[in-house]
């Protein structure tokens, strides 16, 4: 696993399995950068819906870190989790090192992993 | 990584200090609206409102929150909020008002108040609510207890259709309300031994995740779904759920009786029921089973348009899970056969043998049987005056007493005709009917104008009180208030934690100050709000302790709510005897109520009174199905319209049509369209969803705009995207319950300069409405 100067690279892990698009990841991030409108932190995007060739549907939802998250450094100081995974209406996010968010993908299909 | 609870932070007491901030741990219900009460950790400083998070400790939510409630700080400190009591000082619609103390606004309402008891008969005093707010009790206890009204309404929610006919329907057939096993009734939660995860949940007429309706937290689904639970889902759209589901039936709007016949058919004729249950505990079942016969998949899929075999494959989903529990919703309730339906899907909760099993069907009641809710009060209303409820008698399950409320339709007429008597006042506490629940919206907004005294207690500067009231005043939200919730289960303190903001007053506050003005014989034993809480609390053989303590408990979860097998256990009769609190002591699928009410007692199909099969004529003009009021996330209802954060997220009122649709009519996504029928019409935006049936359109509710003129005509635009310009009032079954909300007609058109040149608002308020002639 790559190492950013002997410091562990952290991350998010998503299960977008479970994605709802609830929007909570994203309100949580502007209220903890104190972002103004039209600005993210995290923005969920959406795939679908469209319909397979056996009939059943796809439509993913995933929550996409923007260049103005820094995974919460101030809460993760404190000893908490990003606001993001805190709140997340479907328990769908992860922060941990890359390393143990890499090992985490292996329990499940339909993960993706952000590196910051 | 780490998914463990940092306790250092995280703490299970009701308050401690973190540095700067005083941490309240508590839960939240009203204002903002909402029908759950998530647990949350509020961080205030001097009294004021700094942070939210959502508790992680509390069983009930586990830390998380919706977008609403993250958005806790711009809501409260919201530049729109009422501050102070204000007078109408222009004509009404003008918007113009003077601030006045609430001594002065109290002095107006006794006035008021006296001069009516004098005049006229304190019945023609009406209250109107709005839906599973913690404003129930409060505006019940300032009707009945305080000014002797027996008349308390929804807010011109047609047909009463908003839970109270599935209610209605579990509480004849099964004496108890039947809930979605998610393991919410106890602590442990899917930790608890006794506890098992329901094999199928039938998600039907609702869309949880986004509407948490009747106090159920939508994603408490997406919990079942990572443990294995298969879905089915009966809606008309395309939902995230519908799209994860093994059957997705996608109903034509308004014939849920029907499809619940068919599954029924299925299932009674490959004998798939629990011939135990059905044999020991119900009363009826063979009149159901003849009733079904006629109800074959075949007939079913033609009224449906759901096809055979996914009906099939539904019921035998459903029937054969050893649990299967039913997550419904609002849709069962908006349609002219809302009764049947409710009961047609009770009976199938009933029959495969879910009633009050682990990953069923639990019997639930408030916790600790608290809170009368909007019920409070009747004990103080003599049977003289019971006599006075307005529409009731024509009612027999409104004079029963199955619902508290007198019928909002009659209402209506009552306005309208002035019989039995003029309404005098309306006090509306917490809902904003113009804007949101009234059906034909327009035909309210004149009728209440018509009334002399009409007083507002809300949070914002609403439509409703620019077009009619007299008196607005303004309340306190929910972080600052001390109340409580005992809707299910848990018990839960609501703790007040930030100062109100400028002179707002909570809900308790104004009950305790008219009650001590007005009828100081029933209120001198209270003297602050808590006093109040006390008392309701533990009345009637409640809990043994005060509201402080429950403050410091948090929450309390009643051992009767998680109990399983109540009926076999005798946990709910008053005799002690086992079995259900119904007159048979059965669980009824014939309901004998029906029979003395003189109501076919087994459910049937009923087409809605709009559409292809009746009204052929009328689809030649009108030929689209709309429904109406699928959710939005960051807003309840007509509320959060005033909060930046969430119009980032809903900007405008959405159309949903489908894109075949669309391209016949030459509508693109994102272009301005009329819907109309022949009671009104109202502009949306198009969206194009392919899971929506070509023939079906479906348009937002509860639009207004905050950000436009408040005076009329323009009246923050209530009626220009108003779908409830196209609804109707005074149409239901014959149980009097259920009115087709979501299940009308309408045309699309495309907005041109030419076609918008007087928008509705104006044509409501100023052009005397749209024309239509009610028939």
């Amino acid at each position: 696993m790559s190492k950013d100067n002997e410091k562990s690279r952290y991350g998010l892990l998503i299960d977008y399995e479970y994605c709802t698009n609830c929007h909570s990841c994203e309100v949580a991030c502007k209220k903890e950068l104190d972002l103004q409108v039209g600005q993210y932190g995290i923005k969920v995007v959406e795939e679908g819906p469209r319909q397979n060739p056996d009939g059943s549907w796809e439509w993913n939802y995933i929550p996409v870190p923007t260049s103005l998250c820094d995974l919460c450094s101030k809460r993760v100081e404190e000893g908490r989790k990003p606001t993001c995974v805190h709140h997340c209406q479907s328990n769908v996010m992860y922060y941990g090192t890359i390393e143990e968010l890499a090992k985490k993908m292996e329990e499940k299909p339909k993960m993706v992993l952000f590196s910051k | 990584m780490s998914e463990e609870i940092n306790k250092e932070l995280y703490k299970t007491a009701a308050r401690w200090q973190e540095g700067e901030y005083e941490v309240t741990r508590t839960a939240v219900w009203t204002a903002p609206g909402c029908h759950c009460s998530c647990g949350v950790l509020l961080y205030t400083k001097n009294g004021k409102l700094e942070k939210i998070e959502g508790d992680p400790n509390s069983p009930v939510n586990r830390g998380r929150l919706c977008l609403r409630c993250i958005n806790m700080v711009e809501q409260v400190y919201n530049p729109e909020r009422l501050k102070w009591p204000l007078k109408r000082v222009g004509e009404r619609g003008e918007n113009k008002w003077e601030r006045i103390t609430w001594d002065e606004a109290y002095d107006l309402i006794e006035s008021k108040y006296n001069d009516i008891k004098e005049n006229h008969g304190v019945e023609s005093i009406v209250t109107l609510v709005g839906t599973g707010r913690n404003a129930m009790w409060q505006p019940a206890v300032i009707t009945r207890t305080i000014f002797g009204s027996p008349n308390v309404s929804f807010g011109f929610l047609s047909a009463d259709s908003c839970y109270q006919p599935r209610m209605t329907a579990n509480l004849i057939k099964a004496g108890d309300c039947l809930i979605a096993d998610c393991s919410q009734t106890h602590p442990l939660r899917e930790a608890r031994p006794e506890w098992k995860k329901p094999e199928v949940i039938l998600v039907w007429g609702n869309n949880p995740l986004v509407s948490n309706g009747d106090g159920f937290l939508g994603h408490w689904l997406v919990d079942m779904m990572r443990l294995g639970t298969k879905l089915i889902v009966v809606d008309p759209a395309l939902t995230w759920l519908a799209a994860r589901a093994d059957a997705w039936l996608k109903i034509r709007p308004g014939t849920d009786a029907a499809l619940a016949l068919g599954i029924l058919h299925v299932v009674i004729n490959e004998k798939l029921y629990d011939e135990d249950f059905v044999e020991n505990w119900t009363y009826g079942f063979e009149e159901l089973v003849e009733r079904v016969q006629e109800y074959t998949p075949e007939k079913v899929a033609e009224i449906t348009w759901i096809p055979k075999d996914l009906i099939i494959k539904a019921a035998r989903m459903y029937a054969n899970a050893n649990n299967g529990a039913i997550q419904w919703g609002l849709a069962i309730d908006m349609q002219m056969a809302a009764m049947e339906a409710s009961c047609l899907i009770t009976d199938l909760m009933a029959i495969t043998g879910n009633i009050d099993v682990p990953g069923g069907m639990v019997l639930q009641r408030y916790a600790y049987n608290r809170g009368k809710k909007y019920g409070s009060g009747l004990e103080n209303i003599s049977e003289e005056m019971l006599l006075k409820r307005i529409g009731t008698y024509e009612s027999p399950i409104h004079e029963s007493g199955y619902t508290p409320f007198i019928p909002p339709d009659k209402l209506l007429e009552t306005m309208e005709s002035g019989l039995p008597y003029p309404v005098q006042m309306l006090w509306m506490q917490g809902t904003n009917p113009i804007a949101n629940m009234a059906g034909e919206a327009p035909r309210v907004y004149a009728a209440m104008k018509k009334v002399p005294f009409n007083v507002v207690v809300d949070l914002f500067m609403t439509p409703t009180a620019v077009a009619c009231a007299d008196l607005v005043l303004p309340v306190a939200m929910s972080v600052e208030r001390n109340s409580f919730r005992s809707w299910w289960t848990p018990l839960r303190a609501l703790t007040k934690a930030a100062d109100t903001y400028e002179d707002t007053k909570t809900d308790e506050q104004i009950v305790l100050d008219l009650g001590k003005r007005i009828r100081p014989d029933r209120f001198e034993q209270y003297n602050t709000d808590v006093d109040f809480l006390d008392d309701f609390l533990k009345d009637d053989d409640g809990v043994d302790y005060d509201f402080a303590d429950l403050v410091e408990k948090v929450q309390d979860w009643w051992d009767w709510d998680y109990t399983y097998k109540k009926y076999e256990k005798g946990l709910l009769r008053q005799d002690g005897q086992p079995g259900f609190v119904t007159p048979t002591g059965k669980y009824e699928i014939t309901s004998t109520l029906f029979d003395v009410w003189g109501f076919d007692s087994l459910g049937f199909h009923i087409e809605p009174n709009e559409g292809p099969h009746t009204t052929p004529e009328l689809m030649k003009e009108y030929p689209l199905i709309l429904t109406t009021g699928n959710r939005l996330w960051g807003c309840f209802h007509s509320e959060h319209r005033q909060m930046p954060t969430m119009r980032e997220i809903h900007p405008q009122p959405m159309m949903d049509i489908n894109p075949e649709t669309a391209a016949a009519l030459g509508i693109n996504e994102g272009d301005w369209v009329w819907i109309e029928n022949r009671r009104g019409k109202c502009k949306q935006i198009a969206r194009f969803n392919v899971g929506l049936d070509p023939k079906v359109v479906r348009g937002e509710h509860g639009w207004w705009f905050p950000e436009k003129e408040g005076a009329e005509p323009t009246l923050f635009g209530v009626f220009d995207s108003n779908i409830n310009n196209l609804t109707t009032m005074g149409v239901h079954g014959p149980t009097h319950y259920g009115a087709p909300y979501k299940s009308t007609i309408c045309k699309v058109y495309k907005v041109t300069p030419e076609n918008d040149k007087e928008l509705p608002s104006k044509i409501v308020t100023k052009l005397g409405g749209f024309g239509y002639v009610k028939r």
